[in-house]
């Protein structure tokens, strides 16, 4: 077992070891040095957690500290590893993609002058996101949870040049900070009530603190595992980007491809989905949690896919559907279907990966334009790339035996059999979101990949990546990538098609996830969704005759129509409704409201204390006016100061009289 | 090496003695031998306390390294020093930043170099001072004579509004502390001496403790600066040279929360308790209200100070919430800040240097020139805002912890710091680190020289390696903090 726990050590350090060599002595190394070298740190952990998974598989959990990092009173911090079943996903799913994306970078940045500094910040996220994954408890995992956020804010601000990058790191990072700031309140709460930060040891007590209540308006009161949950969940919302708080993702395409792949799709953004998977046997004590989880994931679902229509940035229209598949992921943790989400996830991660990545290869194919309406018929010029994003595609919409039909299939069946209030809209809006998802993935996958080629006459935009103004477009033909970038395409797309196949029996059914996710009996839509699985190939072909395969594939004939054979008819609906078409064109104001009220009224309050508290009553009134006090009391008091001997003597003549006077009458 | 007896008298007059001799190199004609010896004397300050650390005893709660010898019999005044885990962290601080700030300052002044470094070395000496008596008149001493060096330091080698902004320190710290004199004269009245440790002992009436307990806050207030007392900090640290805003921001407003811990808890419990809301209320408002001014300023300096203010909020709140968390929380939070303050100011004191301005507007694209700057600045920023892996986390999270025991709302405005305090950092990293060369100015700028990069890597390390591991630091106060509460705890009525 001693050998088994350097392994669990050299899973992290390897990426870290890269991180460190690339970042701090790139310059020396030089470019080649430093992306072999992070590609090889990365490659040993996820050798590594080949591994430790089958080892798990074997039986062999592990929960225990590395080192201790803070004692105070009574308590002990200490950083340390749960190496258990769902760790062991994640570390597989984090490691893979980011192997992958290493390997892209080599061709996806060959020409950016930060490559060592690229490389250094990629191996720092997958150290970064594996301390979160692999913690066994609270603090660590806010460690980790804070860190990746870091090193988002880096990567999305690396071309820091540019304006739009680093206004959108900034924002990013500050609304991840709000999301924080509700979750270690609920790291606070778990704490104060349970006195310890330990998962086994917290999951331990919380079935008898599942009837505690808390105070926290006179005279109210509440569930502790209801605003603990709820605590934690905002933590949750902020980085998987939840509404109200999804606001940043959209934003932070303005980072490299790379790591819009990795970070913002694949594995970071999952973070909040996974943590509420690790607190299930929290979550599972307040149905009213799971019903602000379920909720709140059913309004991102739906809401965001709409906004995916209207993009016309390769990279934005994906990260729309990000947002609307992490709200799936939320709304199956809010049916207790934990496993189905974590589910969801890794096969999201697949998928979405490579539309990003194969995003980037358009984008490089295209001489670094990203607007969808200057591309068209590139499937002859990019063949790898083409039939990849179709894979890639196709996973996403959920069509039957792909990986997304299995995960999201499941989620809409769980939903189904959810009793939570909210269950019936949160059901309504993952099947109308099949429909969205189709429509917009196949809007963009047409205007890409076939009909007219529209390159070389540009429509006049300001997204282009990279600040290679000189390099534009309406140069040559596009062109396929090189191997590199292709080759984690490939690698991609295999597991994709089969990983939703090979998994979905054990994963969802078996008894994978045993101990390391509950789910308590009274929330029996996994036990029902297993009572009515018959294998996947049945699964598969039952679907046939189900309701979301005939909305998929309405969506992908509608976009076929609208954006093929008849580009009159959505113009002619953005003139006819061109309030709805503002509206999501402005994506329901939430960035101007925001900008306008908290970032304008902070300023202004801000402005209004200081100018008003600080200058005028403390140092005006308060410090300069005891100083002018001083003044003009000392000039009042200099008026006696005469040096005529006769007004002194009055003085006294008058000062013996009164105090003769008092003296008397006392 | 050294006697356990004679150390901490070493670690107080050997930089004075330094600083003496440096003094007497006289004009910038030998600027370069003051330099020297001032070099040599913060390195002989900084050796001479490490002992004190690694000496020291942590299972034990008490004093140590103790000295006493009789000084003014009459009064039954004692030269008596001693450290334990509460004040030993202080004077390895003021060591290490003594070192620094004579390194930072090496190139930069240029005239009246000797004066220069000598004050530093002084300064150095009397604060260690503070941390190590235990007698209350060679506390007051050390605590008043230890503002003549500072106010030369603004006063001298200050800005433009340098004599406003000297004045304003000297008359706001000084009327403060000349009722903690009046306290002090008044125990001694009752104990029959000035010894430090029997005013821990003296019982008293809840009238008089709750007049001792104002009479210690006006001093200790005013030093930290807790609100609304705080106006005289973006003032001095304004016109203060850089050095003097290090060790201002590093160590000399820790003093005052020293002081709540030294004096005001133990000496006065129950008006300690009584008016913990008062002064939770004041913490809480330097956190929201000093982070809101911190948003606005257009003067980088001024923006480090008010995020000082809104820093050492955390400092008040932790002590006076009476918990293991808080108070452990509080100490934490000072060391750290002692590091990172101490590095914005050097970094503020690295662009002044080059463009002579310290406005915000005046800024943009610096990592375009400054790479390595840039690296250094950011990486403070994230201390600064409380990033997990470093040391500005430490003390925060303590704090909160501790306070959600004992209030959920109190813990929730506190725990607003995590969205201000990275707003005002962050935002004035984006406007003057990143973007496009703004102007011709700073698309000359140079990258830091190794020197200034020693002083920040430094820094850096120290500031990582307490976020990566803080509990040698927490160790080291344990006995000390919960002999402190267990004594607290007790009511002196």
């Amino acid at each position: 077992m001693i050998e088994m726990q350097k392994l669990y050590l050299l899973v992290p350090l390897a990426p870290l070891a890269g991180a460190l060599i690339a970042g701090l002595f790139g310059w020396l190394i030089g470019r080649a040095a430093s992306h072999w070298v992070t590609i090889l740190g990365v490659a040993v952990s996820f050798v590594a957690s080949i591994v430790i998974f089958q080892d798990v598989l074997a039986g062999h959990t592990f929960n225990g500290g590395v080192y201790t990092w803070l004692t105070t009173g009574e308590t002990r911090f200490e950083v340390g590893f749960l190496i258990d079943r769902l760790t062991t996903v994640m570390m597989l799913v984090v490691t893979f993609v980011s192997l992958m994306v290493h390997i892209y970078t080599i061709g996806y940045m060959a020409e950016d002058s930060g490559y060592q500094r690229f490389f250094s910040y990629i191996s720092l996220f997958t150290f970064s996101m594996l301390m979160l994954v692999m913690s066994n408890n609270f603090i660590q995992l806010f460690f980790g949870w804070e860190a990746v956020g870091l090193v988002s804010y880096l990567l999305i601000g690396f071309w820091y040049t540019r304006p739009t990058a680093i206004y959108a790191n900034l924002k990013a990072f500050l609304v991840n900070r709000v999301g924080d700031f509700g979750f270690l309140l609920g790291i606070g709460l778990v704490l104060a009530h349970f006195g310890t930060l330990d998962y086994a040891a917290v999951f331990a007590q919380a079935p008898e603190m599942a009837s505690h209540t808390i105070s926290l308006i006179e005279g109210q009161t509440w569930s502790l595992m209801t605003v603990i949950c709820i605590l934690l969940f905002i933590g949750a919302m902020g980085k998987s980007a939840q509404f109200p708080l999804h606001v940043w993702l959209p934003d932070s395409m303005e980072g490299p491809t790379p790591i819009s792949a990795l970070i913002h799709a694949a594995t970071m953004v999952t973070a909040g989905i996974f943590m509420v998977a690790r607190m299930s046997p929290l979550f599972e004590l307040s149905e009213t949690a799971l019903s602000v989880v379920m909720v709140i994931g059913a309004i991102t679902a739906l809401f965001m896919g709409f906004l995916g229509v209207i993009q016309n940035d390769i990279k934005r229209v994906v990260a729309y559907s990000t947002l609307s598949q992490l709200g799936y992921m939320t709304v199956a943790l809010g049916a207790s279907a934990y496993s189905v989400a974590i589910f969801h996830l890794m096969t999201h991660a697949f998928f979405k990966a490579l539309l990003f990545l194969a995003a980037g290869s358009v984008i490089i194919g295209m001489h670094h334009d990203q607007d969808i309406r200057n591309m068209g018929g590139l499937r002859k010029y990019m063949p790898i790339t083409w039939i990849t994003s179709l894979i890639g595609s196709l996973a996403l919409i959920g069509t039957p035996f792909f990986s997304g039909f299995y995960s999201k299939d499941s989620i809409i069946e769980a939903v189904g059999l959810s009793h939570l209030p909210g269950s019936g809209f949160a059901y309504f809006a993952v099947v109308a979101g099949v429909f969205i998802t189709a429509f917009y993935s196949f809007r963009m996958y047409f205007l890409v990949f076939h009909g007219k080629e529209r390159f070389g006459h540009p429509v006049p935009s300001h997204d282009h990546e990279g600040g290679k103004e000189d390099d534009g477009h309406g140069h040559g033909k596009p062109h396929e990538s090189p191997w590199v970038v292709t080759f984690p395409l490939v690698m991609l797309a295999i597991p994709s098609v089969v990983i939703g196949y090979l998994a979905i029996q054990p994963m969802l059914f078996g008894d994978y996830f045993q101990g390391a996710i509950q789910v308590a009996p009274h929330h029996p839509a996994m036990a029902e969704l297993a009572s009515e699985f018959h294998g996947a190939a049945a699964m598969a072909l039952h679907a046939l005759t189900a309701l979301p395969l005939w909305l998929a594939l309405a969506g992908v004939g509608l976009s076929w129509f609208f954006y093929m054979k008849r580009p009159d008819i959505p113009e002619a609906i953005k003139q006819r409704f061109s309030l709805i078409y503002s509206i999501l064109e402005r994506k329901y104001g939430f960035d101007e409201f925001n900008d306008w009220f908290f970032a304008g009224g902070m300023r202004l309050i801000g402005r209004g204390l200081w100018k008003g508290g600080d200058v005028a009553v403390i140092d005006g009134f308060f410090v300069n006016g005891t100083a002018r006090m001083v003044g003009w009391i000392s000039s009042l008091v200099r008026q006696f100061q005469t040096g005529y001997i006769f007004h002194y003597a009055f003085a006294m003549i008058i000062g013996v009289f009164v105090m003769m006077t008092l003296f008397v009458k006392g | 090496m050294f006697s356990g007896l004679s150390l901490l008298s070493l670690v107080i007059w050997v930089p004075i003695v330094a600083g003496v001799a440096v003094l007497a190199t006289g004009s910038d004609r030998n600027a370069g031998l003051a330099r020297v010896l001032a070099l040599i004397g913060a390195l002989a300050g900084l050796v001479v306390s490490l002992p004190l650390y690694t000496q020291f005893d942590t299972l034990q709660a008490g004093m140590q390294f103790v000295e006493i010898s009789p000084w003014i019999e009459t009064f039954r005044i004692t030269y008596h020093l001693g450290v334990d885990g509460i004040s030993v962290l202080f004077i390895l601080l003021t060591s290490f930043t003594t070192v620094l700030v004579v390194i930072a300052g090496w190139k930069v002044i240029e005239k009246r170099v000797a004066q220069y470094m000598a004050a530093f070395l002084f300064m150095s000496g009397l604060m260690n001072g503070v941390f190590a008596a235990l007698d209350a008149v060679l506390f007051y001493v050390f605590w008043e004579a230890m503002l003549i060096p500072m106010f030369l330091i603004i006063g001298v080698w200050g800005g433009p509004n340098r004599v406003y902004a000297a004045v304003k320190f000297f008359l706001y710290t000084l009327l403060g502390s000349l009722l903690m004199l009046v306290a002090f004269i008044y125990l001694y009245s009752k104990v029959g001496t000035f010894e430090i440790l029997d005013f821990h002992r003296v019982s008293l009436t809840m009238t008089e403790q709750i007049l001792i307990f104002f009479a210690f806050f006006m001093a200790f207030a005013v030093k930290v600066p807790m609100w609304p007392v705080h106006t005289w900090l973006p003032d001095a640290h304004v016109e203060a040279p850089t050095g003097g805003s290090v060790v201002l921001a590093a160590i000399m407003l820790k003093m005052g929360a020293y002081g709540f811990l030294r004096l005001s808890l133990p000496i006065v419990p129950d008006a300690s308790h009584a008016l913990s809301g008062f002064m939770i209320t004041l913490s809480l408002i330097a956190v929201v209200y000093i982070g809101l001014v911190a948003l606005v300023q257009a003067d980088m300096k001024k923006l480090i100070a008010y995020s000082s203010i809104s820093h050492m909020g955390f400092v008040t709140l932790g002590t006076f919430i009476f918990n293991a968390y808080g108070i452990e929380g509080a100490l934490v939070q000072m060391i750290s800040h002692g590091f990172i303050s101490a590095a914005l100011f050097l970094c503020v004191g690295v662009l002044y240097d080059r463009m002579h301005s310290r406005m915000i507007a005046d800024y943009g694209g610096v990592a375009n020139t400054m790479p390595k700057f840039a690296a250094f600045f950011v990486l403070f920023a994230m201390a600064n805002s409380g990033l997990p892996a470093t040391s500005g986390f430490v003390g925060e999270f303590m704090v909160i912890m501790g306070t959600i025991k004992i209030n959920f709302w109190y813990a929730f405005l506190a725990a607003i710091t995590l969205i201000f305090g990275a707003s005002y950092t962050l935002w004035m990293v984006k406007r003057v680190v990143f973007g496009a060369v703004a102007n011709d100015h700073v698309g000359k700028l140079a990258d830091i020289s190794s020197r200034e990069f020693l002083v920040l890597g430094l820094l850096a390390v120290a500031v990582l390696a307490m976020g990566l591991y803080p509990l040698p630091f927490t160790e080291v106060m344990h006995h000390s903090v919960s002999n402190l509460l267990s004594h607290v705890a007790q009511s002196k009525l």
